[in-house]
């Protein structure tokens, strides 16, 4: 939700996020799905400075007086949704001169007015990990944003403690990874590369190491080796494509040889490795895809790869994404929908579309449930969220509306329609507009 | 009416040996789509056709016949256009016969030469219910080729064809520019320069009359494009923008052919010029990437064709990367989410497809004398978590399971 007109820009800017911070808002009579706890058929959630306050049933939630009651009866009300994959924002990474190239950063290349985002926030998705494609070894840095309105990337990104700006880093195997030099041809070279790069990271360490804070003696800086220090530090997490079975495998042991933290991306054939997913205790973004194939690494895809993982125990380490623009970001809550109907239970399923994405990015401190104190991004939806009559009504980011079913200018990033394919800023002067 | 019916398939189990192609259907809620839904209703196929449906009380099953049951029965699914079986999952150039990039206008390529019965994505779509396909030749050229109707069953395409040569598959915008047509003016002129020269074509073959030692050379091409002006076979334009909607309306205006128009991303802004035409459209998947052609597409667009009057088909449509092929069944879903309604969505891909195919006599509804082809689930049919559990072609389970 934005407007166009420069000067209620101006104003919204000046009193608006105050306000609503600091009006509590009680968003009553919803069924609440905390996702952190049972659902509550009757439920107040209370929120204000962007924060949750309270959660809870009817009767054991005071609503501060003077708080806005939103009415929110029939509907049902649950975290907003975290996507662990995606590539809206109209952002590329690396470029064709290396396989590797760790010091590229999506920061860099996100355009924050992309229509990607908004139909994102139709979809109910207000936490994302933007990154680039699966054409190398190693794309680059990715970035969790917080999908608000904003009018910088710099206003959109989660940030470390140390406030730099926060996500992890892309790596992909298998064959979209495989091109002419200087790319790998192979699975082995792929690796071998991987592993070289890994290795000179480590060197890079021993020598700031040896340096002992001596700046004199500290080796030059190197924007790849530092980015690649903090994937060996755990501080940045590898996010990496892997679709075949073998490939998957090949992730396991690298990161167990060098000890990164990874969370395994698409997995279309986790069905055929879980137990060994499960022993590594590696975190899976599951895409979920109408149909197997369009490409040699995902013949075999199979959407009970989440009940698989539960199946063995292991419920957490399912999540989902919806790696846009291969599958859409409004219809987030399918993909999870589908991964019900092949086999996992409705509780991992929702888990999988908030908590266990945000765990899967180290947010799960300020996102993925509704807790007091987290952050207050939740969607209202019409009805029961794995049904396909269900449509997302509202979305919320730090307790500002952020899309709205009911407004026109909204309606078009859920549906579609004159301008929607367009940068917001282009869009909304065309809204409604019927072309002669 | 419905006893009259019995007495016939009583009548005829008397008379005819136990079948490969007989069967009884039961569901507890029986959508006929030509009529009201059924509760508790029997299907009784013989021969591979129904002879006869309705509750309990009007339809005795015969004895000895298999039986299959399941919550929500429905008409086998046609999928009124694909590429399925031209186009492989794998999507490597070995599996990928629906576009020959050597030409512009090819109308003389058969879908029935270039047919993969054995297809994964065949056996794939035939799970969720698909029983028929408009396959053939994709959106990739300004005339691609011809498309056929299969049924998604047997091991060649003798066994699965329906309709040998559905229609001319045509394509206009930016999917079907290369160096030349590399405009859309240019891709109308050669358009219209082709239907020129089948004119001409036909001229001489009328001149010849059944001397056929006047009659000019054989030429595939113009062949093909001459049963398109004497509308023996409909010209598909896939058109997506406006711009391109109107300039296939006033193709078939100056030549006179039988349009169907396919895609339709912007129909929505030209429903009267479509109206007055009474064209009928096989519209763009609902979850087909709103991209390029698509930007403006909207998942509200169902709705408003329906209000304005207009047959309408949904499809699975051309897909160039994963996932290779979508599910109407699937699509269906979403169309009825965003305000078509579910009554109008299940017809959009049964009656009113197999209307806009020219088969609507044989398929798209469960009534008598039509062809015993359906679709079972364990639920809704269009919710996410809903199975298909079985699909039924001519009286035959070709399905079985829970996908």
């Amino acid at each position: 939700m934005r407007s166009n007109a420069p000067l209620l820009f101006a104003l919204l800017a000046l009193s608006v996020p105050a306000a609503a911070q600091e009006l509590p808002h009680a968003f009553v009579g919803a069924r609440v799905l905390p996702i952190a706890g049972a659902p509550i058929d009757d439920g107040i959630v209370v929120v204000q400075f962007g924060r949750i306050r309270a959660v809870g049933a009817r009767g054991s939630v005071e609503v501060p007086a003077g708080a806005k009651v939103v009415e929110v009866k029939g509907k049902v009300l649950m975290p907003g949704l975290v996507d662990t994959h995606s590539h809206v924002g109209g952002g590329w990474g690396a470029d064709s001169s290396a396989p590797i190239q760790p010091d590229v950063r999506m920061l860099d290349a996100v355009n924050c007015r992309d229509a990607g985002l908004q139909r994102a926030q139709a979809g109910g998705i207000t936490t994302l990990n933007v990154m680039s494609g699966s054409g190398h070894l190693m794309s680059g840095q990715t970035i969790y944003l917080k999908n608000k309105d904003v009018r910088t990337i710099e206003e959109q990104c989660y940030r470390f403690p140390d406030g730099a700006p926060m996500g992890g880093m892309k790596m992909a195997n298998g064959t979209n990874s495989q091109q002419d030099p200087p790319f790998p041809g192979t699975r082995g070279k792929s690796a071998a590369l991987v592993r070289e790069r890994f290795l000179a990271a480590q060197e890079y360490k021993r020598k700031i190491d040896a340096a002992a804070g001596d700046a004199s003696k500290l080796p030059g800086r190197d924007l790849g080796h530092e980015a690649m220090l903090e994937i060996l530090s755990g501080r940045r997490i590898v996010h990496h494509h892997t679709h075949r079975h073998d490939d998957i495998v090949t992730v396991l042991r690298l990161s167990k040889e060098f000890g990164f933290r990874v969370v395994l991306h698409h997995v279309s054939e986790a069905w055929k490795v879980a137990d060994e997913i499960v022993a590594a205790n590696a975190p899976c973004s599951l895409i979920v895809l109408d149909t197997p194939g369009g490409k040699l690494e995902a013949m075999d895809f199979d959407a009970r790869s989440a009940a698989e993982l539960e199946r063995l125990g292991a419920p957490q380490l399912v999540a989902f994404h919806t790696d846009d623009w291969i599958t859409d970001s409004r219809l987030f809550l399918r993909s999870a929908a589908l991964a019900v109907r092949a086999g996992v239970s409705r509780e991992t399923a929702l888990a999988g579309l908030t908590l266990h994405g945000a765990k899967m990015l180290d947010l799960a401190d300020r996102v993925g449930s509704l807790e007091p104190g987290k952050d207050a991004d939740f969607v209202v939806l019409s009805g029961e969220p794995l049904s396909v009559y269900t449509r997302v009504e509202q979305t919320w980011v730090e307790g500002a509306k952020v899309f709205d079913l009911a407004i026109e200018e909204d309606r078009v990033w859920a549906e579609g329609g004159w301008g929607a394919g367009l940068a917001r800023a282009g869009a909304l002067c065309c809204v409604g507009e019927e072309v002669k | 009416m419905f006893k009259q019916v019995f007495q016939v398939v009583a009548s005829l189990a008397l008379a005819l040996p136990l079948a490969a192609q007989d069967l009884v259907v039961r569901g507890e809620r029986v959508h006929t789509v030509s009529g009201a839904v059924i509760e508790n209703g029997i299907v009784i196929v013989k021969g591979g056709k129904i002879v006869a449906i309705g509750n309990e009380r009007q339809v005795q099953p015969p004895a000895d016949v298999r039986v299959v049951s399941a919550k929500v029965v429905t008409p086998g699914l046609v999928d009124a256009h694909s590429v399925v079986g031209l186009a492989g999952y794998l999507n490597q150039p070995h599996d990928q016969d629906q576009h020959d990039p050597t030409g512009p206008i090819q109308p003389e390529l058969r879908a029935i030469d270039a047919y993969n019965a054995r297809e994964r994505l065949v056996e794939w779509v035939r799970g969720f219910g698909v029983t028929t396909l408009h396959t053939g030749h994709g959106p990739q050229a300004l005339i691609s080729g011809q498309t056929m109707v299969v049924k998604t069953r047997g091991e060649t395409i003798d066994e699965a064809v329906v309709v040998p040569r559905a229609m001319i598959a045509a394509t206009l915008g930016t999917a079907s520019r290369t160096k030349s047509p590399g405009t859309a003016g240019k891709q109308l002129s050669m358009l219209r320069e082709a239907l020129l020269g089948a004119q001409e074509y036909q001229k001489k073959l009328k001149a010849a009359g059944d001397d056929a030692t006047k009659r000019p050379e054989r030429d595939l091409r113009k062949e093909a494009l001459v049963d398109v002006l004497e509308r023996k076979a409909p010209l598909l334009v896939t058109a997506n923008r406006h711009q391109d909607i109107v300039s296939a309306l006033r193709l078939a205006a100056e030549f006179g052919f039988q349009l169907v128009l396919d895609g339709g991303g912007e129909s929505y802004v030209v429903l009267d010029e479509l109206r007055a035409a009474k064209v009928p459209i096989i519209a763009h998947a609902p979850m087909a990437r709103f991209v390029e052609e698509l930007e403006n597409a909207s998942r509200s667009t169902y709705r408003k064709l329906a209000d304005a009057g207009l047959t309408f088909a949904l499809q699975s449509g051309y897909e160039s990367y994963v996932p290779k092929t979508r599910v109407v069944l699937y699509e269906a879903g979403v169309a009825a989410a965003y305000g078509l309604g579910s009554e109008r969505a299940l017809r959009s891909i049964t009656l009113d497809a197999a209307k806009i195919l020219g088969l609507d006599a044989r398929l798209g509804s469960l009534d008598v004398g039509k062809d015993g082809d359906l679709a079972l689930y364990d639920g809704d049919p269009f919710e996410y978590t809903t199975h298909c559990v079985g699909t039924v072609i001519e009286g035959v389970v070709v399905f079985e399971g829970s996908r």
